[in-house]
């Protein structure tokens, strides 16, 4: 009876007949889901940005031991069924610190986004909108920062503003969006010349509109596309930070920083290391193949 | 009075030695309730004419004078209302990502007028598609389909004008015949004026009333329907075009 | 007029499939004809399948596309079992085909002459000295006034008409008996399209070559070719000679003819087609 109720329901969505606007919506998000399973790699990628959102919601009732709390007749444990990673020097469990970490590093990532998305895509759009003088200063500008590497910059930044998580998401931040305002301008130059586009000014249509109900749209796709296969970088140069002491403080749980001061264990305590490494690998491994997987099911329906 | 009055028209591209001089030159004026055709081929520039009465393009210079009132580059809301435009290509003129509804009440948004789905509702039928077609999306349209959409965009302001460029270029014969058809009505009933380019001499014999044929910017001869029928006109290009308008010529008889 | 010996290409019961969300879709079915040393039109509107059937007789319908006839035979080449191997070295030499959009179908970053001259060089194997020369007299035989010049020339430089005869020379330089034109003027000005096609017409008949004419314009193929095949939402459903079109008895075709604007046969209002389920049925 699960399976009828579950194909009806397929049925319906897959329909395209639609009679209101949130079926249509549905519609859009089926399909895409879809084509997700359909290409293993982008799943799999796909469940492990899942399972660091889900590790990082549950955190409290996933770790055993509390992340924080030092004892050091524990110290450099290695792995056992009591500390499932092992301990760190200051006797705290790693596995708890790990999950903990995700927090930090979800945090790290999503606010990025959420920052240099809607800057660098104002700045494109304005750009590629406007062009004369307003294409060339926005453009030039973002040629400077872009002429940095970009964890040169960030630990410039990082260093000028101070340690703090909060202060590296802004150094990070600052050297992700001119790849994304160039992308932006590079769209709305494409679609600024598209019929439809000319048919909404024909008809009164001003800049903003033009620029956020008809580009916006648009240029999501690879936005959004561009910004996942960044994500990677963007853990890694979080964890750099963290490396350098920059970033997530102590005792804040953060992986680059966790794997920093492992080093000096590195011989006897492998551990310390080698598994927030390996969880910073997979998770941006797990982005970029998400990001190839969302580049192959958007792009080709791209008007 | 004419509805439209164009008097030296002249568009120019590019600089230096990119200049292209497009539009030579242009005038003609279009009387309320008439079809004027400019046909030419690539590069004559007729586009171009059609796109400076619209108001798409910007960089020209002379005088156009649009039910009564004289216009420049730059159009406010009310004069642009007064002439519409319809693609050529379906599938590039509307939104992607917009519902069929989403791309007609934006108009109505911009100009702010009232009883948005009534008139969406109104429009649609009157170009032949059922309401419920609000909630699709282009894609899930055929080409035909989708040119409909577009006159009901160009329609739903109410202008007097509808500036259509090539409309049936990229359809099908069948669906271009209903297209041909749904014109003539929509012109009949609401008395438009229309100005209609096309390179297609069966399409601008059927359709208008008289006809500006264009050859590298300039026009060489403006044709009534009546000599395109009977093949008396004048210029020897728009001889040459009403004969490729009848398929290929063979240069001898076939051998067997 | 088509002779009387046996057909370049013989094509029975050819059928493509598409596999789709909602099942397989059926985009070419049961086609049937024979292409002798004549030329041959395919009518059809958009979705009809005779640009599906243009490629599938080259072996070229896309990756999820499964073709599947009775026999499908060029020439002593059953092109149904034939491996890809075999078929690469047809394409391009014994069959060609032409395309709409020079602009598409030319690669952009070298020039015209090379890519002339690589036909000749992969399958005929010359060396570029004599390739080269091959080619400029191509270029020459069809009207194109400096040979040496263009052939250095990139497509994005040449015109709309010079890059269509381009294609001509690219695809008739090593021979081929049946050549496959799909829609080759479509996006030609109509002076520029009476000349392309006299040297295709010129070219035709002087090496005996069969010709597929694939199109959506009716009197371009009522005018250019010898026979005329016309195909509705993947079925053949009618043939008949060029000249006869005018009184073909096929509902569908009488349908398109009526919904022509004309000319020669002004009307107020033009018949639209009214479809009938039973014609999409053999």
């Amino acid at each position: 009876m699960a399976t009828r109720y579950f194909n009806d329901l397929h049925k319906w969505l897959i329909n395209e007949e639609f009679s209101s606007m949130p079926q249509a919506r549905l519609h859009k998000a089926y399909v895409l889901w879809l084509n997700l399973i359909a290409n293993p790699l982008a799943f799999a990628g796909f469940l492990v940005v899942l399972a660091l959102a889900l590790v990082a919601t549950f955190a409290p009732l996933l770790a055993n031991h509390d992340p924080i709390l030092q004892d050091l007749t524990m110290a450099l444990k290695p792995p056992s069924p009591i500390n499932w990673f092992g301990t760190d020097e200051f006797g705290r469990d790693v596995y708890s610190r790990l999950v903990y970490g995700a927090r930090t590093t979800l945090y790290i990532s999503v606010l990025v986004t959420v920052i240099v998305a809607p800057i660098g895509f104002a700045i494109g759009a304005t750009a590629g909108y406007l062009g004369g003088w307003v294409d060339v200063v926005l453009m030039r500008i973002t040629d400077i920062f872009l002429s940095f590497p970009s964890l040169v910059l960030a630990l410039a930044f990082s260093a000028a503003l101070g340690p703090g998580i909060e202060n590296a998401v802004i150094a990070i931040a600052l050297t992700v969006w001119p790849p994304i305002a160039r992308l932006a301008r590079a769209e709305t130059l494409t679609f600024r010349a598209a019929d439809f586009v000319v048919a909404a000014e024909l008809q009164g249509a001003g800049m903003g509109r033009i620029v956020f109900r008809h580009i916006v749209p648009l240029c999501a796709p690879s936005i959004i596309i561009r910004l996942t296969l960044n994500m990677s970088s963007v853990i890694l140069t979080a964890a750099g930070l963290g490396f350098l002491g920059l970033g997530a403080q102590p005792p804040m749980p953060e992986w680059g920083a966790m794997a920093a001061s492992g080093r000096q264990y590195l011989l006897d305590a492998w551990w310390l290391t080698t598994v927030p490494g390996i969880a910073i690998l997979l998770v941006s491994l797990a982005f970029n193949l998400l990001g190839d997987g969302l580049r192959d099911i958007m792009d080709p329906r791209n008007a | 009075m004419s509805i439209i009055s164009v008097n030296d028209l002249a568009v120019s591209f590019g600089s230096g030695s990119d200049f292209k001089q497009v539009v030579k030159n242009v005038a003609f004026d279009v009387e309320p309730g008439e079809t004027f055709g400019l046909v030419g081929e690539s590069g004559c520039g007729k586009s171009t004419v059609l796109g400076a009465l619209a108001g798409r393009i910007k960089g020209w210079s002379g005088s156009v004078s649009i039910d009564g009132e004289g216009v420049g580059p730059k159009r406010s809301r009310s004069q642009l209302a007064k002439q519409q435009m319809v693609f050529q290509d379906p599938f590039g003129s509307l939104h992607p990502r917009h519902t069929i509804g989403r791309t007609l009440l934006e108009p109505l948004e911009i100009h702010g007028l009232d009883q948005r789905q009534e008139r969406v509702e109104r429009v649609l039928r009157d170009v032949g598609l059922p309401p419920a077609f609000r909630h699709r999306f282009p894609h899930q349209l055929s080409g035909g389909q989708r040119q409909r959409v577009a006159i009901a965009r160009a329609l739903i302001l109410n202008p007097r004008i509808l500036l259509l460029d090539e409309p049936t270029s990229a359809l099908d014969v069948s669906i271009q015949a209903e297209i041909l058809n749904l014109l003539k009505d929509l012109r009949e009933r609401d008395k438009l004026t229309y100005v209609l380019v096309s390179h297609d001499m069966a399409v601008i014999a059927h359709l208008c009333n008289r006809v500006a044929v264009m050859l590298d910017g300039q026009f060489v001869e403006v044709a009534s329907r009546e000599q395109l029928l009977q093949g008396s006109v004048q210029h020897p290009y728009t001889r040459t075009l009403l004969d490729g308008s009848r398929g290929y010529v063979p240069r001898r008889k076939s051998a067997s | 007029m088509p002779e009387q010996s046996k057909p370049i290409l013989s094509v029975k019961n050819m059928s493509v499939q598409f596999p789709t969300l909602s099942g397989v879709v059926n985009a070419v079915k049961n086609v049937s004809f024979d292409v002798g040393r004549e030329k041959v039109g395919i009518i059809g509107e958009s979705g009809s399948g005779k640009s599906t059937t243009g490629r599938a007789i080259m072996r070229l319908q896309p990756a999820t596309a499964h073709v599947i006839a009775d026999e499908m035979r060029f020439e002593d080449v059953d092109l149904l079992t034939t491996s890809e191997a075999e078929m690469r070295a047809i394409r391009g030499r014994r069959i060609s085909m032409i395309l709409q959009d020079p602009k598409y179908s030319l690669n952009p970053v070298m020039t015209v002459g090379e890519q002339i001259a690589e036909t000749v060089i992969l399958h005929e194997r010359l060396g570029r000295k004599a390739a080269r020369e091959r080619t400029l007299a191509m270029l020459a035989r069809v009207n194109i006034r400096d040979p040496q010049r263009v052939f250095n020339l990139y497509p994005h430089e040449v015109s709309g008409g010079m890059g269509q005869r381009i294609m001509i020379s690219m695809m008739l330089i090593s021979s081929p008996s049946l050549i496959i034109a799909d829609e080759p003027t479509s996006a030609l000005d109509v002076t520029v399209r009476q000349q392309v096609l006299s040297i295709l017409d010129d070219l035709i008949r002087e090496r005996n070559i069969g010709l597929i004419f694939i199109s959506h314009d009716l009197n371009l193929v009522k005018s250019f070719c010898d026979r005329v095949i016309i195909m509705y939402a993947g079925r053949i459903v009618e043939t008949i000679e060029a000249s006869k079109l005018d009184e073909a008895t096929h509902p569908y075709t009488r349908g398109l003819l009526e919904a022509l604007p004309s000319l020669d046969h002004p009307r107020d209002r033009l018949e639209t087609l009214k479809r009938q389920a039973s014609w999409a049925e053999a």
